[in-house]
């Protein structure tokens, strides 16, 4: 443990990872509720094009990606379109978004030749251990950010989530909170491709909170086993990466699917017994 | 305190005013809903809201929750303008039930109305507690308002919501359609606890329903919206061929059965889709 | 890569094109590919299972890159997760809807957890980063001629059980009930439908990737069932478009030496607004729905 410690990069990526995971674990609780799992795998897409076209446009990688995740997600939140995996036209508009992405992708390899081929794998599936300073200060401070945020709209989210009609009867300001909801995921989005890369988003964000959602039916507490599911996720997700040469971002999905596997298993079991 | 004397108009009776309509006129997408409408709804009574689909019966309540807006007339609630977010005002949307997989718990749901709405993380309250489970015990939920909301029958889900509409301490109860899709038996159970509610708290009850039947024996009076006008009194007086000839303009037959149920015929519905679904 | 640019003389422009034998086989691969794609997008769209391809090509990514582990052809890894997958999908009985809180959680899960799996085998096997690509966006480069006779053996039994099953699955999709009454064993045409959509999804990863599916498998049936409501004609607009998209995609990345999932995934969007576009614009100018849209194709 303190040799790892010991390490730069490892202390970066506890820190960096532990902030982005309880973000995505908060966030994502809401994502689950609201049912908004594919607008979330749409801004993933999204990210992955927005980063390698600000690297491309010889801006910073982060740039790129905010930018692009918060700019999709108002879009979204605009036209009133709710993400849905079945829907056709947009899984081919998202298509069509990656489709960009390898574009930008090949186009900066070959502009920067040798060695950058392994950027794009970075934004695909993370790259945690390599962070650069300005990222994890950035990462981190957003991360927490966020989670501030998260918990002061908590309520009148959750309100609003459960029970839209009511809510807005109740004085809630429903149109706010829901575009104020959209930029939330959109740089929760942009922070856990860092940490896990833009298409296994789903493992950070979704499968936590699903999780938390199997083990208990209590709001706080639900969003509490959520940021804690993840962060337990990523930083275990971290030792085994330390010790074990396999990609991080493997051992975080792995173990946030098998932990979802268990909850399913007790949650049948639970109900048998009662 | 002064205004609030000014305002309340005492009915000779002694009851305080609970709704008043003067003149109001709602206008959707471009389209009248109704017009010049003008009523008075008195405290503690139960008000039956009838009329044929998308005839405005629930844009009528939206009109009262300040939800929609006024197009001409005033409308006042406790003889304060209409406002989002009144605390005195408890609401039941017409709606589905909630999905079998909304893992939250039915008195989450309910702790809901009384502070839902507000900023921030809520704090551990001894007293907010207790004002739930006291609704939650009113409405008869106790036994199951520790499970999830969504693996709850339908006249579960309705009583919890119930007590949501009431925990604000609302003393007037706006309720879309709240026997629709329920089996015969929960609508008597349901039904019955509204006129509990009615009768034993003193809370105004204004009901939108399809069918006047499962409540007209509590029924004091009865508002009937249709052809872009309302009708209101005593359901006796409403509810008769004349009457409702009248408001549709077209010739409308009340029947009674035998069993003293009201029988409407020869509505001509038009086919309408509802804008607000 | 190529050494001269597109003559703009068609013939010459073709013999350029196939020249090499990567590009025989990538067209060659990539016409049996766009047959099947177009067909079976087509009942994809009908039966809006959009969604269920969006996953089965992204379960089949760790079976390619098993495939490359093992050395054995990729495409053998696809088909195999694929299958499964698709068996799975069948097991679970109802169709995984992503409108469902619930099951779109764990579709989710699944997902993440797959892909990082794929990533992981791609990584024992100490592959470059374009071999990763190849299997997420597609590639016109490193089809092997064993794979090409795969692709054919999977194109041709797929084709025969299409045939065989095309006209119940079209009833069976439209109206359940009916075809359930009138002797359809629906629950098995269900089943043996996912199994052929896991063979085209397999077959079609070669060309755009696992995650560029929707252009060659969802998008030429959404276009074409935007465009009529006979079931002979769709499909055969279908195919026809998954053909155009493959052919001019791979020409366009052979004379740019871009990737190939960006042109096929760019035309297919393209069509797809166009057709969109010009549907609405007949809209307002007839002042009626001039095209027809089969009601059962978009979930309410």
């Amino acid at each position: 443990m303190q040799q790892m410690l010991a390490l730069d990069f490892m202390r970066n990526a506890f820190l960096t990872g532990g902030c982005i995971a309880l973000a995505a674990g908060l966030v994502g609780y809401f994502v689950v509720l609201r049912n908004q799992v594919f607008t979330a795998d749409a801004l993933g897409h999204v990210a992955f094009t927005g980063s390698l076209g600000g690297l491309l446009a010889g801006l910073n990688l982060l740039i790129g990606v905010f930018g692009s995740c918060i700019a999709v997600a108002l879009a979204i939140g605009t036209l009133g379109g709710r993400g849905r995996g079945r829907d056709i036209a947009i899984g081919t508009v998202f298509a069509w978004v990656l489709g960009v992405g390898v574009l930008f992708l090949s186009l900066y390899i070959t502009a920067r030749s040798a060695a950058t081929g392994s950027v794009g794998v970075g934004v695909l599936f993370g790259s945690i251990l390599g962070l650069q300073p300005f990222q994890v200060v950035v990462a981190s401070i957003t991360g927490i950010a966020t989670c501030i945020v998260t918990l002061v709209v908590a309520r009148p989210l959750l309100f609003l989530s459960v029970d839209p009609d009511v809510a807005l009867a109740r004085g809630v300001p429903t149109h706010a909170l829901t575009a104020l909801f959209l930029v939330l995921l959109a740089v929760t989005v942009a922070e856990s491709v860092q940490a896990v890369g833009a298409l296994l988003i789903f493992g950070l964000m979704v499968t936590p909170a699903a999780i938390a959602q199997n083990l208990s039916a209590r709001p706080w507490l639900g969003m509490a086993l959520s940021a804690l599911i993840a962060l337990t996720v990523v930083w275990a997700g971290l030792v085994l990466s330390f010790y074990i040469s396999f990609p991080t971002s493997f051992f975080i999905t792995s173990l946030a699917f098998l932990a979802y596997l268990a909850s399913l298993a007790g949650r049948r079991v639970v109900r048998r017994l009662a | 305190m002064r205004d609030e004397v000014r305002l309340v108009d005492k009915k000779p009776d002694g009851r305080a005013t609970a709704a008043v309509f003067d003149r109001a006129a709602v206008r959707l997408g471009g389209k009248v809903v109704w017009r010049d409408v003008s009523f008075e709804v008195a405290g503690g009574e139960f008000v039956a809201i009838l009329g044929p689909n998308g005839a405005g019966k629930s844009t009528l309540l939206k009109a009262l929750l300040g939800i929609v807006p006024l197009t001409a007339g005033s409308v006042k609630v406790f003889g304060q303008p209409v406002r989002r977010g009144n605390d005195e005002v408890g609401y039941l949307p017409q709606r589905r039930r909630f999905d079998p997989d909304l893992r939250i718990r039915a008195i989450d749901l309910v702790r809901m109305g009384l502070d839902g709405g507000q900023w921030g993380v809520p704090l551990p309250s001894k007293s907010k507690q207790e004002r739930v489970e006291e609704m939650v015990a009113l409405v008869g939920a106790t036994g199951y308002a520790q499970r999830p909301v969504g693996e709850l029958s339908g006249g579960e889900q309705q009583r919890i919501l119930i007590a949501q509409a009431l925990v604000s301490g609302a003393r007037m109860l706006m309720l879309d359609e709240p026997l629709e899709s329920l089996d015969l038996n929960n609508q008597q159970a349901i039904s019955n606890l509204i006129r509990g509610i009615c009768q034993r708290q003193g809370v105004t009850v204004l009901l939108v329903a399809h069918d006047v039947n499962p409540i007209l024996p509590f029924v004091d009076r009865v508002v009937y919206v249709a052809g872009g006008q309302v009708v209101c009194g005593k359901p006796a007086d409403v509810i008769r061929t004349e009457t409702l000839t009248r408001l549709y303009g077209a010739p409308v037959e009340v029947l009674t059965t035998s069993d003293g149920r009201l029988v409407v015929v020869g509505q001509h519905e038009p086919v309408s889709y509802h804008a607000d679904h | 890569m190529p050494q001269q640019g597109p003559s703009w003389d068609l013939v010459a422009d073709i013999q350029l094109l196939l020249q090499f034998h990567f590009m025989q086989n990538a067209f060659i691969a990539g016409t049996l590919v766009a047959l099947l794609a177009g067909a079976a997008g087509y009942f994809v769209v009908l039966r809006g299972q959009s969604f269920a391809a969006h996953m089965l090509s992204q379960v089949g990514f760790p079976g390619a890159a098993a495939g490359v582990l093992l050395h054995v052809s990729p495409v053998l890894g696809l088909i195999v997760f694929c299958l499964a997958a698709a068996l799975g999908i069948g097991w679970a009985g109802r169709d995984l809807d992503a409108g469902h809180r619930a099951e779109s959680a764990a579709v989710g899960s699944i997902l993440a957890f797959s892909l990082g799996l794929g990533l992981l085998f791609f990584r024992l096997y100490a592959g470059s980063a374009a071999g990763i690509y190849s299997f997420l966006f597609g590639t016109i480069l490193g089809i092997s001629d064993r794979d090409v006779q795969l692709t054919l053996v999977v194109a041709v039994l797929s084709f025969a059980a299409l045939a065989l099953i095309g006209r119940p699955l079209v009833f069976a999709t439209v109206d359940p009930d009916v075809a359930e009454a009138r002797g359809v064993n629906v629950q098995m045409l269900s089943i043996g439908f996912l199994v052929v959509l896991a063979f085209a999804v397999a077959i079609t990863v070669q060309i755009v990737g696992t995650l560029l599916i929707f252009a060659l498998l969802v998008a030429p049936g959404a276009s074409a069932l935007q465009l009529t409501a006979r079931p002979g004609r769709a499909l055969a607009l279908s195919v026809a478009l998954s053909l155009a998209f493959t052919w001019l995609g791979l020409a366009l990345a052979y004379f740019t030496d871009l990737p190939v999932g960006f042109f096929i995934t760019s035309l297919a969007f393209a069509t797809y607004v166009l057709i969109r576009a010009a549907k609405g614009a007949a809209l307002v100018r007839g002042g009626r729905l001039r095209f027809r849209e089969p009601s059962f194709a978009t979930p309410s």
